[in-house]
């Protein structure tokens, strides 16, 4: 492996220490790989080397200086491109805020930056974060690296392709029902969505704020591990914030899963589920047993409404956090005889069909005479739904199950029956209506070379269980495949 | 109105005048240039989130607990949406159904009687920014262009409800009245209707006397002074019941007061009136009061002004004269400070209520800037108990004290205002009338009280004012039994 840019964070923080290469040299080679794939993928929206170089030189010249800030010290990382950046444009995917120029740095950039990591660029994503493909973008859709003709997952689509081939090395997703855990399946890579209120939401743009979460993606559990520590840190900017300590992840990473007890969802375990990767993860379960671990199954009733219960509370939420892109002040403006129509007309033009489709529903769930019947039903079954987590957890360490019912679909597959891409978060959303993490782990390809996601879910607060066992899935899954495109065969297309 | 019983509850809006915003930490400041006091959060811009104000929960807290409400532990912020170009996140952050202080009341007196006027709820929630319309009219219907300043948006605000206790416009007013007052002597809002940090609008339904059930309310809007809001309360209810005597229907609707005319005219009937989606702030966690916060907001408050009315009054001065001190309350402040130092309280209470408040009327300038202090009062009081000043001089120096012209004493002592109070100063000067008005005093001894007092002003006369009044008056009496 001589290219820098299919190291790992943590095999290159090493050779960053030791002096083998420099940042600078590091970034070189993922510009490079960015060079040769974004044409294929359309993997970012904004992708900016000059400053990568610049910062890449910072972080060099401050480690010379004998500073070392950590793991991340001069790695070159992506950032979603709904995580306000100052300087650089941030559209959230949509047409609404293209040009939009924001003028302060979300809170976990300012962490990346004062831990001295180089960002490269803004990744794609569907608009608002709105969707489970990417083709939501109003800037065109982001493909997968194992097959281009499909869909990367999403909303966190960009980031989990250039992470899978290599045009960054790690990257910050936001997750609202499965939009990290998702794409990383998807795309073969590590993803996790942390404890709601770990990570700062500060700078994060709002698609539904009881359930958004950033949080990041890598190929290694332990480069995700080093990651999120580094971001998880308490923001008195974001009023959800966690206040307590941090518990520290990375050394659960080598416990292995001896005498922990994983339950096996019972409700994610077989109708809905593709065969392949329904055996595919009951391979993996009996890999967890072999390993020490005490697996059995657990039922969590209330999952079978959490799907509809999601796609009330996160619209709902949703029809509030975009009422601010009104045209008056920043972003898109289409003209009107009054200001009403002038609002009127910049949303009609500037929203896509899928955010103006969720914005008339959370508009009605929310509307007087219909709020009881949607609204308030969906916060009971998110109630019955933490209930039942707090049970299972009672009886297990950690839940697993599918990160996804189906591997990347094509490319088109789902656009026209939005009930049939909403099912593709139907594993992933109750954590985020629980607040627990939650990652997946790659542990094999289908039969049409597609990866499989492993979800591995926690305990709020918990992060040490969901890594310790994920560490143990990826050891035994051995998934060292890589997507074609990571390789320098392949040329500009 | 005869036959007819009104029914009014009054909605209050009050800006706290806090340091900073209630979600964000600019700066509160009404004076600055357009858009200076912004920022990410309080303009709205994509992934800005609010964080709540602990200085502006703390007043609304000691407003709650003020009119005795009951502090609740975990209220919740929720978001009323509504789209409007001077409401950046076109959702105002606001309380629903858990407000932070419930159930209060507050008590007002109309023509010496007492009235209970419930509070049902006090909240919090943020200011809008403010839009000027480029029009000659300055609305917006006309208008070219519309500009907005943002330095008002997130400026806290509270929202105090009462019940439907109150039955007339003079309790309508009395009831505003009072309610400024407790917020100005909380520190925590200068509630000045004409600028705008209070204002009031009024909900009015009248229904037949003896009738249980309400009548159909009107919400009055736009009264910028306390007249003013008793006056459209007034104008409101004799319209509502011409309506109905009429024949017609009162209508659940918004209305404008037009200063100008006298007259409410209708803004928006409620069934155009808008759905506001509320649910709560996500963004927030529930505002969690515990007994250790409470008790410390309510052992922080100040005496409140009825408290501080009764004191005062019970201390000898008249009732109204305490109330005038209150009203004014830094004029309490100096009558608590002298008589502190043992100035007789009417005295000084009189003084206060009558001659500073006319001295600082007349002048147009206010009691900080006249230097007059609680030790002046009670030295000037002092003299005036010694007898070393008549009531007359003590008003002469006290308007000279106000004009910062010195202390009592230099001032009386200066001006050659000190009065004789010594018999055997003052004998001469009574022998001297009575030689000169040997009539008068034969009509005395003839049992004729009533002459001693011209005789005492002929004394006061010789002596330019100076001889005390009843010295002399001791003298003549005496003189004239001796006779």
């Amino acid at each position: 492996m001589s290219d820098l840019a299919d190291l790992n964070v943590g095999e290159a923080a090493t050779g960053l220490r030791a002096g083998d290469f420099s940042s600078v040299e590091l970034t070189d080679a993922v510009i490079k790989r960015a060079g040769i794939t974004e044409s294929h993928l359309h993997a970012y929206l904004t992708f900016d080397q000059d400053a990568a170089r610049d910062a890449a030189r910072v972080a060099d010249d401050a480690r010379a200086g004998g500073e070392d800030r950590g793991p991340l010290h001069g790695i070159p990382i992506a950032l979603k491109d709904n995580m306000t950046t100052r300087g650089t444009e941030t559209t959230a995917g949509s047409k609404i805020l293209a040009g939009y120029v924001p003028p302060y740095d979300a809170a976990v950039v300012e962490r990346l930056q004062s831990r001295h990591a180089v960002i490269l660029g803004k990744t794609n994503l569907d608009e608002y974060a709105m969707g489970s493909s990417t083709e939501n973008s109003a800037y065109g859709p982001t493909r997968n690296p194992w097959d281009t003709e499909r869909i990367p997952g999403g909303s966190s689509g960009g980031s989990a392709a250039a992470v899978a081939v290599g045009s960054a090395m790690a990257a910050l997703g936001s997750d609202t029902g499965g939009s990290i855990r998702q794409p990383a399946a998807m795309c073969g890579i590590v993803g996790v969505k942390p404890t709601y209120g770990l990570v700062s939401r500060y700078g994060l743009i709002a698609f539904a704020s009881s359930l958004d979460q950033i949080g990041p993606f890598a190929r290694t559990v332990a480069d995700a591990a080093s990651l999120l520590e580094v971001i998880a840190e308490f923001d008195i900017r974001d009023a959800t914030s966690y206040r307590g300590e941090r518990p520290a992840f990375s050394q659960a990473l080598e416990e292995g899963v001896a005498g922990m007890r994983v339950g096996v969802v019972t409700e994610l375990s077989g109708d809905g589920i593709d065969a392949e990767v329904a055996a595919a993860c009951r391979a993996m379960y009996d890999s967890l047993a072999n390993a020490g671990a005490e697996v059995s199954e657990v039922s969590l009733p209330a999952s079978e409404y959490a799907l509809s219960a999601y796609y009330l509370i996160a619209p709902a939420e949703a029809s509030a956090n975009l009422a601010r892109f009104d045209g008056v002040r920043y972003g898109l403006r289409v003209g009107g005889a009054t200001t009403e129509e002038m609002m009127a007309r910049t949303r009609a033009e500037g929203f896509g069909p899928e955010v103006t489709r969720r914005i008339l529903l959370g508009t009605y769930a929310l509307s007087a005479g219909y709020y009881d019947a949607f609204y308030g039903q969906a916060q009971k079954v998110r109630t019955l739904v933490r209930r039942d987590f707090a049970a299972a957890y009672e009886k297990v360490d950690v839940l697993v199950s599918p990160t996804s019912p189906t591997t990347a679909f094509p490319i088109g597959e789902r656009t026209a029956d939005p009930l049939s891409m909403y099912y593709a978060d139907v594993c992933t959303i109750a954590s985020n209506l629980a607040g627990d993490p939650s990652g997946s782990v790659p542990i094999g390809l289908d039969n049409q070379g597609l990866p499989i996601g492993f979800q591995i879910m926690a305990p709020a607060l918990h992060e040490a269980n969901l890594f310790r066992a994920a560490a143990e899935v990826e050891r035994l899954a051995t998934f060292s495949h890589r997507p074609a495109l990571a390789t320098s065969e392949v040329r500009p297309a | 109105m005869s036959g007819w019983e009104a029914v009014i509850g009054i909605e209050t809006h009050v800006e706290l005048q806090t340091r900073s915003k209630m979600f964000c930490g600019c700066a509160v400041d009404f004076g600055a240039e357009p858009n200076t006091t912004v920022c990410p959060v309080c303009l709205a811009l994509p992934g800005a989130l609010p964080v709540p104000n602990q200085e502006a929960i703390e007043g609304i807290l000691s407003i709650g607990a003020a009119f005795e409400c009951e502090l609740v532990t975990d209220s919740l912020f929720h978001r009323k949406n509504y789209f409007y170009p001077d409401l950046p996140k076109n959702y105002q952050i606001s309380q629903y159904d858990v407000p932070l202080c419930v159930n209060g009341h507050l008590d007002v007196e109309v023509e010496g009687e007492e009235h209970r006027i419930g509070i049902t709820r006090v909240h919090m929630e943020e200011d809008t920014g403010k839009s000027l319309h480029g029009s000659e009219t300055g609305r917006i219907h006309d208008a070219e262009y519309s500009l907005l300043d943002f330095n008002r948006s997130g400026v806290p605000l509270v929202e105090i409800v009462s019940e439907p206790d109150i039955r007339s416009p003079e309790q309508a007013r009395a009831y505003a009245a009072e309610l400024q007052r407790v917020v100005r002597s909380l520190g925590v809002s200068d509630v000045r209707l004409e600028e705008g940090s209070v204002r009031f609008d009024a909900n009015i339904s009248v229904r037949p006397v003896g009738q249980a059930e309400y009548g159909t309310r009107a919400e009055v809007k736009n009264m910028n002074s306390l007249r003013s809001l008793q006056r459209a309360v007034a104008y409101e209810i004799e319209r509502q019941i011409a309506v109905i005597e009429g024949g017609g229907e009162i209508v659940q609707e918004t209305r404008h007061w037009d200063e100008g005319s006298g007259k409410t005219s209708s803004m928006r009937s409620k069934e155009e009136s808008e759905d506001y989606r509320y649910f709560q702030e996500p963004d927030l966690v529930p505002l969690h009061v515990d007994d250790e916060w409470r008790e410390r907001v309510v052992a922080g408050l100040p005496e409140l002004p009825a408290v501080r009315r009764h004191r005062i009054a019970e201390s000898g001065v008249d009732r109204q004269a305490a109330a005038v001190m209150v009203e004014a309350g830094d004029l309490a402040d100096l009558f608590d400070d002298a008589v502190a130092g043992g100035a007789d309280p009417r005295t000084v209470g009189n003084w206060l209520s009558g001659d500073v408040v006319a001295y600082l009327r007349r002048n147009d300038t206010t009691l900080q800037e006249t230097h007059l202090s609680g030790a002046h009062l009670q030295e000037l009081a002092e003299m005036v108990r010694e007898g070393a000043l008549s009531s007359t001089a003590a008003k002469d120096v006290l308007g000279r004290v106000l004009q910062g012209e010195g202390t009592p004493a230099a001032l009386a002592a200066k001006h050659d205002l000190i009065q004789i109070s010594d018999s055997g100063e003052l004998e001469a000067e009574v022998d001297a009338v009575l030689a000169a008005n040997v009539d008068v005093l034969g009509k005395i001894r003839g049992g004729d009280m009533k002459p001693i007092g011209f005789l005492v002003g002929q004394v006061m006369k010789a002596t330019r004012g100076k001889a005390d009044p009843k010295v002399v008056s001791e003298l003549i009496r005496t003189k004239a039994a001796e006779g």
